[in-house]
């Protein structure tokens, strides 16, 4: 178990560090091989009339006309220990984790990161929370229910669900709940600057529910078949024979083994929406990661979206790992093997 | 380690030249553990096997689960890798052809597997699958690949019009026969089949044991039937071997096997076989093996079956008993040999003195 | 029902430990009603053995399932009676059957890896099984698991019994099932297919264990094989089942040395056997199975009957019903005795 452990570990900062080079190339060394120099790099973080001089001068401020090789190291010994940067006017220290500073506004990458992620994390621990326990829930009562009215509806809803786009969904309950009826906030407010839980939960039940009804619905249909499979299978069968009560039947025989399979997907989910909720930060103005992720981009200011890119890549690494631990408690079979 | 025959093989009774044979044949499944998924240890599934099949001929091999007689049948079609020894088929080498040099093989030599549904895909009609051999071969059979799927249907007990059905449309015993058919689109020398009847139900059973039967007689077909069900077994069988944790332990005519078991495991297994006859059950005499087959992983030392053999000494767990003509025609690898005369159990023991002084000296 | 109706009501609520009455289990589907199981009977006391043979889709586990209520509600038809001890289980409550299934009655299946839940222990099983009738603590429970693994004969019970399914064998896994099953001490024991997923040599033991348990517990046993060596072994009584039907019923000699139906001799000849001379040729049964939503009319073996034109039409038109002739060996079959007993004398004996 303890070898097992290890080498996970190790595979995951393998794999992070191939996600680093794979990034870095492809923002700085595929532009490269279209032809693109380094002033021509440069030239997009200046005003626009800036001269070619004043052009050169940021390329060399910025390192671009240094190999990429000493730009990659740079970039991956200011992770580990921070570096030196050079603004133009004096040299700052900027320490570990430095993901580098803006092209543009010459912030350091990882203070904004950091300001971020609780926006971030509150949305997606409050949505998985929400779609957890509706989509498991009504997948067993559906998956219970087999081919009854009940059934049928939920199902409608789901596959609905599943279909409609988080803007789609986000603008059209925004329109009702919040301009219409008033009952949430409008959005473009910071939760975190709330005063107290339930400002902060005010602020984000409208991007909760309507992020939640997606994943719901996707968990429900999950959830379902996944129910089904298992109370099929001969141990339920077995567990029945004894004399067990149905719901003791249902809850600690059916659902454990239905349930296994979806906490892969979970943890992969909530890995992904850590890295930022790009859709429904957008569509209700929070400043969280994907937000940020959308700005820079806009921008082209490659030292942030490579930040996100990196931040976005650890959670999903980081999730996938506690996944395949948890695995391991929850399935003696994957435990001693 | 290999086994010694004091005897030359031609005091086997004849019965064709040999099609196909095998020796000191071994496959290891490595099993890797550890941080750097180091080599640990070894599931020894098949562990050094030598047996010939002589053309014509129905040997099978019979054990129980573990023994390592599916992965002798993955061997012998070369479905897998042998980790060592030698398959001679037709008299040339064919231990480890490349997949290339492999194709006029996999003509000659087919298999016919266990479960008649998982090996029939499910999107493809019967024409297809039973013609597949013939596309994947790229041969043109006389008169068309249709027609010629055709007679094979016919041949097998099926109807010609099922050529444009799919095989959930029939059950278990017909899906066999598809199976069967396949096999013999290209006209195989050697067909290994894999327990081609224990996923059928009893009346069914029959008619496919039976369309075997006339098969072999039909095309000249040698078959190596692999199975756990000993009456089928004698039934089929002109030969069979006896297979305990990768090893052969018995190998003789199926007379001589079934009236005069030599080895204790076999012996065994033919009084654990229960009989639909009220009378006799009390008359048996019953041997009842106590515990488990043991891991291939570790197999216990020297004789792999004194772990739970009743008539287990020292010598069985110090030296390994060598597959030992003892009778014509009956091979036994155990140092007390069952309904043996004096004079063969004493062959036996010495056989097991020269292995040990053998092994004392290379030590 | 009052105290005063309670002589009469003895054999109206059944005469045997249990007292199975024209079971008929249906299934309705898209494609029409699949009879499962199509009107049977039988009883069975308590230290007897029963077995209960036929091919797949002869109705012999559904016929096992629906004595225990395993049926889904809903999903299945059934009709009849099942009198466990005087008590009609087919109209009784769900609730009520069961707080009786596992502990007045139990089952063991065919693949014992798949009929143990893979997360939880052997011994949480067990124990599961104990408590859920009988109230006693954890301590308490476990030590009876410990013992009940004993014995079954499972070597160490006290370290197995914190094992998990994977960990144990084929056979060990059969043993923990049946410790499980008896763990309450239950009147009936269901054994369906109990040894087809096992080796031989465990085969073996785990019949021996069967056997001992049963004159050990002194319960009734209905053992449920496509396997006539295994009844053979077994059982005191044998019901053969076609398509829904119980074809022949009689005791074990019966059964083996004078069997009426010729589906009955078709399964004898269609076996190869090992303590008899070996035959050149098997003796199949011509056909497949019918399916249970197109039961042949009349005899429902009639297609694959070599002696049906023998009774001038009544086997494609007319069921046979299941008629006792004599000593309790009961036949669904047109033939005369005569003609039964020329054509078992003259055509099946002698090709055995």
């Amino acid at each position: 178990m303890f070898a097992y452990l290890v080498r996970r570990v190790i595979g995951a900062v393998v794999l992070l560090f191939i996600v680093t080079a794979v990034t870095f190339s492809i923002f700085f060394l595929v532009p490269k091989l279209g032809g693109a120099s380094a002033d021509d790099l440069a030239s997009r973080y200046v005003g626009k009339s800036a001269g070619a001089e004043q052009i050169h001068e940021t390329a060399v401020r910025l390192g671009f006309t240094d190999p990429l090789y000493e730009q990659y190291g740079r970039f991956l010994k200011g992770l580990f220990v921070g570096q030196e940067y050079n603004y133009g006017p004096a040299t700052e220290h900027c320490p570990a984790p430095c993901f580098g500073y803006s092209f543009l506004t010459q912030q350091p990458v990882w203070p904004d990161l950091v300001d971020r992620l609780p926006v971030t994390a509150s949305l997606a621990f409050g949505a998985a929370f929400i779609w957890l326990v509706t989509g498991v829930g009504t997948g067993i009562v559906s998956a219970l229910r087999r081919g009854s009215a009940l059934d049928r509806s939920l199902m409608s809803v789901a596959l609905a669900g599943v279909s409609l786009p988080i803007f789609f969904t986000g603008l059209l309950s925004l329109s009702i709940f919040s301009y219409g009826l008033g009952w949430t906030a409008q959005g473009g407010t910071n939760p975190m600057d709330a005063a107290n839980p339930a400002w902060w939960a005010y602020d984000l039940i409208l991007p909760w529910v309507t992020l939640a009804f997606l994943y719901a619905a996707a968990y429900a249909r999950l959830t379902r078949a996944g129910m089904l499979e298992t109370m099929n299978e001969d141990f339920v069968r077995t567990a029945r024979a004894k004399g067990l009560t149905e719901r003791t039947v249902v809850m600690k025989h059916g659902l454990r083994s239905a349930l296994t399979p979806i906490l892969t997907i979970f943890g992969l989910d909530l890995g992904l929406l850590l890295g930022g909720a790009i859709l429904t930060e957008t569509t209700f103005s929070l400043p969280g990661i994907g937000q940020y992720a959308v700005i820079a981009l806009r921008a082209n200011d490659l030292p942030k979206v490579l930040g996100v890119t990196l931040v976005a890549a650890f959670f999903i690494v980081l999730a996938n790992l506690i996944v395949d631990l948890l695995y391991a408690v929850v399935d003696p079979r994957v435990r001693i093997s | 380690m290999t086994t010694a025959n004091t005897e030359p093989a031609s005091a086997l009774p004849k019965l064709g030249e040999e099609l196909l044979s095998v020796q000191g044949l071994v496959k290891h499944f490595p099993i890797r553990k550890g941080l750097l998924q180091r080599q640990s240890g070894a599931v020894q599934a098949v562990d050094g096997l030598d047996f010939s099949v002589r053309k014509g001929e129905t040997l099978s091999l019979v054990g129980e689960s573990g023994c390592g007689k599916t992965t002798t049948g993955r061997l012998l079609t070369r479905l897998l890798e042998p980790t060592a020894g030698k398959i001679v088929f037709e008299g040339h080498d064919v231990t480890h052809l490349s997949e290339g040099k492999m194709r006029p093989l996999r003509r000659d030599i087919q298999m016919i597997f266990q479960d008649p549904y998982g090996s029939l895909n499910p999107r493809h009609t019967v024409g297809k699958i039973v013609g597949a051999p013939y596309r994947l071969q790229g041969v043109k059979p006389e008169g068309g690949v249709k027609k010629t799927v055709q007679e094979l249907l016919e041949l097998v007990g099926l109807s010609p019009e099922h050529y444009n059905r799919y095989p959930h449309e029939f059950s278990g015993g017909q899906r066999q026969r598809i199976g069967i058919a396949r096999t013999l689109a290209l006209r195989p020398k050697l067909i290994v089949a894999d327990e081609p009847v224990s996923a059928l139900d009893v009346s069914i059973q029959a008619q496919v044991v039976n369309l075997l039967e006339d098969l072999q007689t039909e095309f000249d077909l040698t078959y190596v039937m692999i199975a756990h069900d000993l009456s089928v077994v004698r039934h089929v069988s002109d030969r069979v071997a006896v297979m305990y944790l990768g090893k052969i332990v018995e190998l003789a005519d199926r007379v001589s096997l079934y009236e005069k078991p030599m080895h204790p495991y076999t012996l065994a297994l033919l009084s654990a076989v229960p009989i639909p006859d009220t009378k006799r059950k009390t008359q048996r005499e019953r041997i009842r093996l106590q515990g488990d087959v043991p891991s291939p992983i570790n197999p216990p030392p020297a004789c792999r079956f004194h772990t739970r053999c009743w008539k287990a000494q020292d010598i069985c767990k110090t030296i390994a008993p060598p597959l030992l003509e003892i009778a014509p025609g009956h091979q036994s690898a155990c140092h007390f040999p069952e309904n043996a005369t004096e004079e063969q159990a004493a062959r036996a023991l010495k056989a097991a003195e020269q292995v040990g002084t053998a092994d004392a000296t290379r030590v | 029902m009052t105290e005063s109706q309670a002589p009469v009501q003895r054999i109206e609520r059944g005469e045997a430990f249990l007292d199975v009455r024209d079971l008929k289990v249906h299934f309705p589907t898209d494609d029409g009603v699949v009879k499962s199981v199509d009107g049977i009977s039988f009883q069975l006391e308590r230290g007897k053995t029963l077995g209960i043979v036929g091919e797949s889709g002869s109705g012999k586990s559904v016929t096992s399932l629906s004595i225990m209520g395993l049926h889904k509600a809903g999903s299945a038809k059934i009709t009849g009676e099942v009198f466990l001890d005087g008590q009609d289980l087919i109209s009784s409550s769900a609730e009520e059957v069961r707080k009786l299934r596992g502990k007045r009655m139990a089952m063991i299946f065919q693949d014992p890896l798949s009929a143990m839940h893979p997360f939880y222990t052997v011994g949480h099983q067990i124990i599961e099984a104990y408590r859920v009738h009988n109230d006693v603590s954890k301590q308490v429970a476990r030590k009876h698991a410990i013992a009940m693994l004993d014995r079954v004969g499972i070597p160490q019970p006290d370290k197995r019994v914190d094992a998990y399914p994977h960990q144990f064998s084929g056979g060990m896994r059969q043993r923990a099932m049946i410790a499980m099953a008896l763990s309450c001490d239950p009147d009936l024991l269901i054994a369906d297919e109990p040894t087809t997923a096992l080796d031989v040599t465990v085969q073996a033991q785990i019949l021996d264990l069967i056997r001992d348990l049963q004159s050990e517990f002194n319960s009734a046993v209905i053992i449920i094989t496509h396997d006539l060596g295994v009844v053979a072994e077994l059982a005191d009584d044998i019901q053969v089942m076609y398509a829904g039907r119980a074809i022949e019923y009689g005791n074990a000699d019966d059964i083996f040395e004078r069997p009426q139906h010729p589906y009955t001799w078709g399964l004898l000849g269609s076996m190869p056997r090992i303590d008899r001379e070996r035959t050149e040729r098997l003796i199949p049964i011509k056909g497949s199975p019918p399916s249970l939503i197109n039961v042949p009319t009349g005899c429902p073996f009639n297609p694959r009957c070599n002696y049906a034109h023998l009774n001038g039409g009544s086997s494609e038109t007319e069921r046979p019903e299941l008629l006792d002739i004599g000593d309790g060996h009961k036949v669904a079959c047109h033939l005369s005795p005569e003609q039964r007993r020329t054509a078992w004398e003259t055509d099946i004996l002698p090709k055995l």
